[in-house]
């Protein structure tokens, strides 16, 4: 667990049955810190995410782990570096949720090896750090919500990843949760070294819990680097076609988009 | 650690409910083997029984327990464990329990050409299974190229497979029809599945293909429990999707149509074992062990009331097929519900 692991997309190009949609993004997932994708409705955000973790071929380019194109990798081995959870995954019906998360254990286990004791703490652990330790017994079905994405990410925790990505963990979601899942993710960042990307559609939750942005426009990435710099009015108005203000989150002093919109414009600096 | 301990307790008390299921359905089976080796038109004592399978020779037992009442039951056993195999496949593999090889006419498929082979074309039993196999995958595809390209794959490939399987019945109906010799036995067994007049000889394809195949899906299963999280988590964790699927369907596939060209497509069975399985089971672990069980139990219970439950014998797809239809319209009834509120 060094934290270290290098994601890199190069001249990626991907899409769906001939369309492109993920056109020529070079990027870098700097390591050990939270990534965000942000963009517009069917800017790519997701398309990227999952061209980068080899749900969809690259059509063009590469993804490049440590230095080498994830397609060489056995894609077991990759499961044992690189986490991800889809955004909407499927439970079977009535499973309990210590069996649920255990199943992230699949890419440790052998052939004939059976379940060991080593599996059983990291499921306890991951179970702990998600926060849903006392629901292990529970099945599936009962949980709300929010408990359902806390079992999710447990069961990417349990699975042991380096890294971690996440296509929209928060939406379907209220307030209150996105806000719990985002700093359940925060801590694991903190605690483990985790390398976290991850799309979310909320650009002022983004630039509060990214170390690092990217922003995406018809395919392509139009800026990246620190919140601070990069959420600008000028950006907005290029990748959300929004004329807005940016002031600064007087809880976070990170940047807060205002949108100005047609109605109800009192105020602000061109008011 | 005291969490860990509290999650191995959990799994061992999901374990052991899964070990008894497992041992109350083997002892099942064995118990429901023995009753159909005692009874019949002459009913033997249990030692007779045990001593003509030690190979003793008993006269009178040895020729109905060795010639007619063993293969009808290793017949039956065979074919219920490559059901329970496929069916419980299909439906996690397509998450859905009305997925299964009977109801979208796959076991049709290989039925239509186990009748051609067999009644019409009077090929041996070898090359009618070659022939329902080859018939039975064709099948599949075609179901599952009509079917792609539909926003949910999952509801629209069972209605083509329950109208491809219509279709193929139908064909069926028309050749025995048309067979030359017309024979009730035969008839029905490639209608509705039957187990009367097996030879033991007619099994050795069925028996391999259960030995073989069996053991495979149940090494696949650990993959096919990832893939049940869907297409997209199953590669989070390491499992090379496509080739898993393909793998799993192949030898599901080929199951439902060696057992289907041995015994006729014995109604419901593929379809009940599955979820009855899991109600014994519980839904943590694999399934494909247990629906094997619950397969050749159904079929051997089945068939034990075929023959004596009425004053007149039935065959034993007559009976599954009574037990499995109304679980059927339940389904329908539930999946068109919910396909109407969401």
């Amino acid at each position: 667990m060094t934290g270290s692991h290098l994601l890199e997309a190069r001249a990626l190009t991907s899409g769906y049955s001939g369309r492109t949609v993920v056109d020529g993004v070079d990027l870098t997932l700097p390591a050990g810190r939270i990534s965000v994708i942000v963009g517009a409705n069917a800017c790519g955000k997701s398309t990227l995410l999952k061209t980068l973790s080899r749900l969809i071929p690259a059509s063009g380019g590469s993804v490049v782990l440590d230095g080498k194109a994830i397609t060489q990798i056995p894609t077991k081995r990759l499961a044992l570096t690189l986490g991800l959870l889809p955004q909407q995954p499927i439970a079977p019906e009535g499973i309990a949720v210590a069996d649920l998360v255990g199943r992230g254990r699949h890419p440790h286990q052998k052939l004939f090896r059976s379940w060991t004791a080593e599996d059983d703490a990291a499921v306890a652990d991951a179970l702990g750090q998600a926060g849903v330790a006392d629901l292990a017994d529970r099945t599936i079905d009962e949980l709300s919500g929010g408990q359902r994405q806390r079992v999710w990410i447990a069961m990417a925790l349990a699975q042991g990843t380096d890294m971690l990505l996440l296509d929209e963990p928060t939406t379907f979601l209220d307030l209150a949760h996105q806000v719990e899942v985002l700093d359940l993710l925060t801590d694991l960042n903190r605690s483990r070294a985790t390398t976290i990307a991850m799309v979310l559609h909320d650009i002022n939750l983004a630039a509060r819990y990214a170390d690092h942005l990217f922003a995406m426009r018809d395919g392509r990435v139009l800026a990246s680097g620190d919140p601070q710099q990069v959420v600008t009015p000028t950006l907005i108005r290029d990748v959300f076609g929004l004329d807005a203000e940016v002031i600064s989150d007087p809880v976070s002093h990170t940047p807060l988009v205002v949108p100005r919109g047609r109605h109800h414009v009192t105020g602000g600096q061109f008011a | 650690m005291s969490g860990a301990l509290a999650i191995r307790a959990g799994r061992s008390r999901r374990a052991r409910r899964r070990r008894i299921g497992i041992v109350v359905l083997l002892a099942l089976l064995v118990v429901l083997a023995v009753g159909m080796l005692m009874l019949g038109q002459t009913s033997y004592p249990l030692a007779d029984v045990l001593r003509v399978i030690a190979g003793q020779d008993v006269p009178g037992a040895s020729f109905t327990i060795g010639r007619l009442r063993i293969p009808r039951l290793a017949a039956g056993a065979l074919a219920g464990l490559a059901f329970g195999v496929a069916g419980s496949t299909f439906q996690t593999l397509l998450r859905n329990p009305l997925a299964s090889p009977d109801v979208i006419g796959i076991t049709s498929g290989a039925s239509v050409a186990a009748v051609l082979s067999l009644v019409v074309l009077h090929w041996s039993a070898g090359a009618t299974t070659a022939l329902a196999l080859g018939v039975g995958i064709a099948t599949a595809v075609v179901i599952y190229a009509a079917a792609r390209g539909a926003e949910s794959t999952g509801g629209r490939l069972i209605l083509i497979g329950i109208g491809v399987g219509a279709m193929m019945n139908a064909v069926v109906q028309f050749l025995v029809q048309r067979a030359a010799e017309w024979d009730v036995s035969v008839a029905m067994r490639w209608l509705t599945g039957s187990l009367n007049g097996v030879r033991l000889e007619d099994l050795g394809m069925l028996a391999i293909a259960t030995v073989v195949l069996v053991p495979i899906v149940a090494v696949l299963s650990r993959d096919l429990r990832a893939l049940e999280l869907g297409d997209a988590s199953a590669t989070a964790l390491g499992v090379r999707v496509d080739r898993a699927r393909v793998l799993l369907i192949v030898a599901a596939v080929a199951l439902a149509c060696f057992a289907t060209a041995t015994t006729g497509p014995i109604a419901f069975v593929a379809f009940l074992s599955g979820p009855i399985a899991k109600r014994i089971v519980g839904p943590s672990g694999s399934l494909t062990i247990p629906a094997a069980l619950v397969g050749a139990c159904l079929v051997l219970l089945a068939d034990l009331i075929g023959q004596f439950g009425f004053d007149t014998a039935f065959p034993v797809g007559v009976i599954t097929g009574i037990v499995g239809a109304p679980y059927l319209v339940f389904l329908l009834i539930r999946t068109s519900r919910l396909g109407g509120s969401s």
